[in-house]
């Protein structure tokens, strides 16, 4: 017996998630499976959700940021992701996004990027953000100062204050390095931070005699070094089950606004919104089979689709089950309509050897130069048709082949599998991960009803 | 692969293929030529031996967010440096290895959460066998400490043949007060109590199979706990496979290993695995899928065999080792057998703890998925922290507060579910959760063989739902 379910969508990052969590919002009492295997790129995104921060195309370091996300999809090309299930979906997208999120994120108050400073000391332009960063946007012109901790080299306060200031920021910014109370390895894990605050573990402080909570120790820890700013930004790793509260008592202690400053991976903020759209999958009934890699496929048996269609070639055909690979036992999953959302180059979903780039379950077509040099180009800086690589699919999210046919009935993509756009070029990872994740799973979801 | 070579950061503009040799990872290519080679950016096919494994990390530290141990102690370095970082030293010179691997519980959560499949647990597992064989003191309290809490399947038998003196002794607070001084062992913790019969004593005194059938055998790997202490759960796996109409066999084995490579101890892990893996590849051979009823269990016959071992058929062993409640979805319509199943009071409401060996091999969400189909019971899933016991580990004294900081997270959610009860698959989670909220844990193949002998009784075999057990033999009658 297979395990059988309504919709299967394989890949559990912000894709797949979206797209499971939509197609259980399309069909009341439609069994959704999610089979993921390995983490997913969530941990190391910095947790904000970007639609459009840069125009393709515009290498120069010294590009403009976009201001209306909105108004700039207009101009992408044809094949670009956006562009294929349309600026509307996109917007709906999002506001599905702001439903699930809901106080957790904001940003949805405005179609405009807001400009959130990273630990580069860059601001980044971006749609929305989470609330644990509201208060350090950088078009307040509220006084900053930023706090840095010897442990944690990869914030440079004083370093990113100094960037800050260079780039306009319209307010003053300082930037201090401390140490953190209660931790004593250099190498200490973001988790481990986390978990102090959260618990608010008992810890010796250098300030006051004796032990004190790890919120009040790094309050007293700070306030010394605070003058007259009326915020105070940390680099994210204040609390991952309780990060409101921790920012809460901060604030208090020190009589100012608390923020973070979203930090490279790993990333809490990734954390978190991985963990609320987990909430969310298990609320929306969907099951999660995680640990375990789809490896293979069987199409519906020629004869069983009736004499009239065998004799037809260019029939399309439709997946009848995926083999989920468990240590080297078989289990096939079967379902109706199924997502593939495993990934680019980095979630794996598309792979590639000295020979050729290929996806890996299915091996839908991706399209890439038979010259394997024709992959780069020789500028680092410049943009790499690699970061391009991925499916091309229709209007539905139905993968592409070579004829321009869809390669399967009953198979949508989703998020960095597909090709056609350079996230990190243009600052659109999240957003087109939502958007095609909540068009794939919709679709997908009706097309089970 | 790939990724190892990809800078992975969030700074603009994008990610540029290194140009070799950056990061030492090619350090032994033949020249000392860095010209650029784009090609580098993509993997190459590479044999799993564990330095260049360690080539495959890319630095990502999803290992390390996901490590239990780190996050409560920052005395420990972490997954990151246990694996890849120590063995790239390894390869530089023959550095020892640091003593730290101790603090790993083997909870083997980083090695299924690494997106480059860098073998973390069994460069755990090797670093482990070195650091005992090399660096440990035989002699050391510590050493035999481990040996015994890893041979804990020596020792079961003697306390099993007089169990009722043994459950006494074991729970004398002097006993326990000795075991602290003279061992390590925790006194915080009860012993487990053995059982007045073990498992293979009522399988032999039962005379054995009841359902006899060529077509349908399971070859049951029950390992040490459930045979000495839980036999309920054994005799529940055997109650609900012959309900299904299989053949039950029960091969010779010994423990499965999992405590051993835990305290480093791999050749007392090697012989026992030849033992298993020789005893069950000749069930496979009669045509039988080995179940086991421990996630543990299953977990290190799929995956720490292969990597540590290679006996003839330890590939086929680990193919062919189904987790017990998996195969059954898989091979029967369970759902459909338990639609209409009730069970009583006493499984109504449930509190669910994924083990971390059931997570890493894709079964977390299982358990509620079977429980949903039966009547009137509510299980509540507890959340995905790790409980911390992870076997041997929370029983040494020198890790119990570590143990405990673990699991409060657990412990949380269990008060907070509606359920007393709490349910899992795993003996020694089993343990920490019912150390932490003094809730009764149960199996979850004992709800199930609630849940089926009850629908049985009443309906009488081969009717209603068991129709599609096919042959189901109604010679179960105890
Ligand atoms: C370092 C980094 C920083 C980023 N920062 C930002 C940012 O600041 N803002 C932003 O908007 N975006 C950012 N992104 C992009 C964004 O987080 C995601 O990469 C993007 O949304 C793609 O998500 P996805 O769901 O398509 O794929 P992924 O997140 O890659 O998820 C794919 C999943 O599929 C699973 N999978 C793969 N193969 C199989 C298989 N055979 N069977 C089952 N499962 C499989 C993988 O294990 C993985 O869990 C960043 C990405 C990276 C890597
Ligand atoms: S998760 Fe894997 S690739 Fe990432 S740091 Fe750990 S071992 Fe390296
Ligand atoms: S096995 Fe568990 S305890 Fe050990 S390093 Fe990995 S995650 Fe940490």
């Amino acid at each position: 017996m297979a395990i059988t379910d309504d919709v299967l969508v394989i890949g559990g990052g912000l894709a797949g998630a979206t797209a499971a969590l939509a197609a259980a919002e399309t069909t009341e009492d439609a069994r959704i499976r999610l089979v993921t295997y390995k983490q997913s790129t969530l941990r190391h995104a910095s947790g904000l959700i970007d639609v459009l921060g840069y125009a393709p195309g515009t290498t120069d370091d010294q590009q403009q940021p976009i201001a209306d996300p909105y108004t700039a999809l207009e101009s992408l090309p044809e094949s670009h992701p956006y562009q294929r299930v349309g600026i509307d979906a996109v917007r709906d997208a999002l506001a599905f996004f702001d439903e699930i999120a809901g106080d957790a994120y904001a940003g949805a108050h405005t179609d405009r990027n807001a400009l959130v400073p990273t630990h580069g000391g860059t601001v980044k332009p971006t749609a929305r953000y989470p609330v644990s960063t509201a208060e350090g946007l950088a078009s307040d012109d509220r006084d900053t100062l930023l706090v840095g901790f010897e442990t944690l080299p990869d914030f440079d306060a004083p370093l990113a204050a100094a960037h800050l200031e260079a780039a306009g920021a319209p307010f003053d910014a300082r930037g201090v390095t401390l140490s953190f109370p209660g931790i004593g390895r250099d190498d200490a894990k973001v988790t481990r931070y986390a978990h102090l605050l959260d618990h608010d573990e008992r810890v010796e402080t250098p300030s006051v005699t004796g032990e004190t909570g790890a919120r009040e120790a790094l309050a007293a820890t700070v306030n010394p070094h605070l003058d007259e700013e009326s915020r105070v930004g940390f680099p994210a790793i204040l609390g991952d089950a309780h990060p409101a509260a921790v920012r809460e008592a901060l604030s208090d202690a020190l009589g100012a606004a608390v923020f973070e400053v979203p930090m490279g991976p790993p990333s809490l903020p990734g954390l978190r919104l991985e963990d609320l759209l987990y909430d969310a999958l298990e609320s929306a009934g969907v099951r999660v089979t995680s640990g375990v890699p789809v490896v293979d496929y069987e199409t519906v048996a020629a004869d069983s689709t009736g004499e009239n269609s065998t004799a037809d070639e260019t029939t399309t055909a439709a997946i009848d089950h995926v083999i989920v690979d468990r240590n080297g036992a078989q289990i096939p999953h079967e379902a109706d309509q199924y997502v593939l959302a495993t990934g680019g180059l980095v979630g794996k979903g598309v792979e590639s050897n000295r020979e050729r780039v290929t996806e890996g379950i299915f091996d839908c077509y991706v399209p890439h130069a038979t010259d394997r040099y024709d992959w780069f180009v020789d500028d680092v800086f410049g943009e790499q048709p690699y970061a391009r690589f991925g499916v091309v699919p229709d209007e539905e999210l139905r993968p592409l082949g070579t004829d321009d046919n869809p390669e399967f009935s009953n198979l949508r993509a989703a998020g960095a599998v597909l090709g056609d756009y350079d996230y990190a070029a243009e600052k659109s990872g999240a957003g087109v991960s939502l958007a095609t994740g909540y068009v794939a799973g919709t679709r997908a979801g009706e097309a089970c009803q | 692969m790939s990724d190892a070579q990809r800078r992975i950061d969030d700074g603009a503009p994008g990610e540029q293929p290194s140009t070799g040799g950056a990061d030492g990872s090619d350090s032994d290519s033949d020249s000392g030529n860095d010209e650029f080679e784009p090609v580098q950016v993509f993997p190459e096919a590479e044999e799993m031996d564990l330095r260049p494994g360690a080539d495959n990390c890319y630095k990502c530290s999803t290992c390390d967010t996901n490590c239990p141990v780190a996050e409560v102690d920052d005395e420990f370095p972490g997954p990151k440096f246990q694996g890849p970082e120590q063995w790239r030293l390894k390869r530089q010179d023959d550095h020892d290895i640091d003593d730290s691997v101790m603090k790993c519980s083997n909870c083997m959560r980083c090695d299924s959460a690494c997106p480059s499949s860098v073998p973390l647990s069994q460069m755990h597992n090797t670093a482990r066998a070195e650091y005992v064989e090399e660096n440990m003191s035989k002699f050391s309290r510590e050493y035999l400490r481990n040996r015994l809490l890893a041979n804990y399947r020596r020792l079961a038998p003697l306390a099993s043949m007089f169990p009722r003196t043994a459950n006494v002794v074991m729970g004398l607070s002097v006993t326990k007060w000795l075991g602290e001084k003279t061992l390590g062992i925790t006194s915080e913790r009860e012993f487990p109590e053995f059982a007045t019969e073990t498992f293979r004593e009522w399988w032999t005194d039962r005379g054995g199979a009841k359902v006899e059938n060529e077509d349908k055998r399971i070859a049951y790997f029950h390992g040490c706990y459930s045979n000495y202490n839980t036999s309920e759960v054994a005799k529940a796996l055997v109650r609900v496979y012959e309900h299904f109409g299989y053949e039950v066999m029960v091969p010779e084995q010994s423990c499965s290993g999992t405590p051993m490579f835990a305290n480093g101890m791999l050749e007392d892990a090697r012989r026992a695995a030849e033992t298993n893996v020789r005893e069950l590849a000749a069930a496979i051979e009669d045509g039988a899928a080995v179940i086991a009823s421990c996630s543990s269990c299953s977990m290190s016959i799929r995956q720490e065999y292969p990597e540590l071992f290679d006996f003839e058929d330890t590939e086929t062993v680990a193919a062919n080792t189904w987790d017990a409640v998996e195969y059954l979805r898989v091979h029967e319509d369970l759902t459909g057998a338990l639609e209409d199943t009730a069970v009583g009071d006493e499984f109504d409401e449930l509190a669910y703890h994924a083990p971390c060996h059931s997570r890493n091999q894709g079964l977390d969400g299982q358990t509620i998925e079977v429980m949903d189909a039966i009547d009137g019971i509510d299980a509540q899933d507890v959340g995905d922290s790790c409980s911390g016991i992870s076997g041997t580990y929370g029983w040494k004294a020198e890790n119990y507060e570590t143990s405990m900081k673990i699991g409060e997270e657990m412990f949380e959610h269990m008060d907070a579910a509606e359920a007393e009860t709490g349910l899992t698959e795993c003996p020694t989670c089993s343990m920490q959760m019912e150390h932490g909220t003094g809730y009764e844990i149960k199996h979850t193949l004992e709800v199930l063989e609630a849940a089926l002998g009850g629908d049985r009784a009443e309906s009488g075999a081969g009717s209603g739902s068991n129709a599609d057990a096919g042959t189901t033999t109604a010679t179960e009658s105890n």
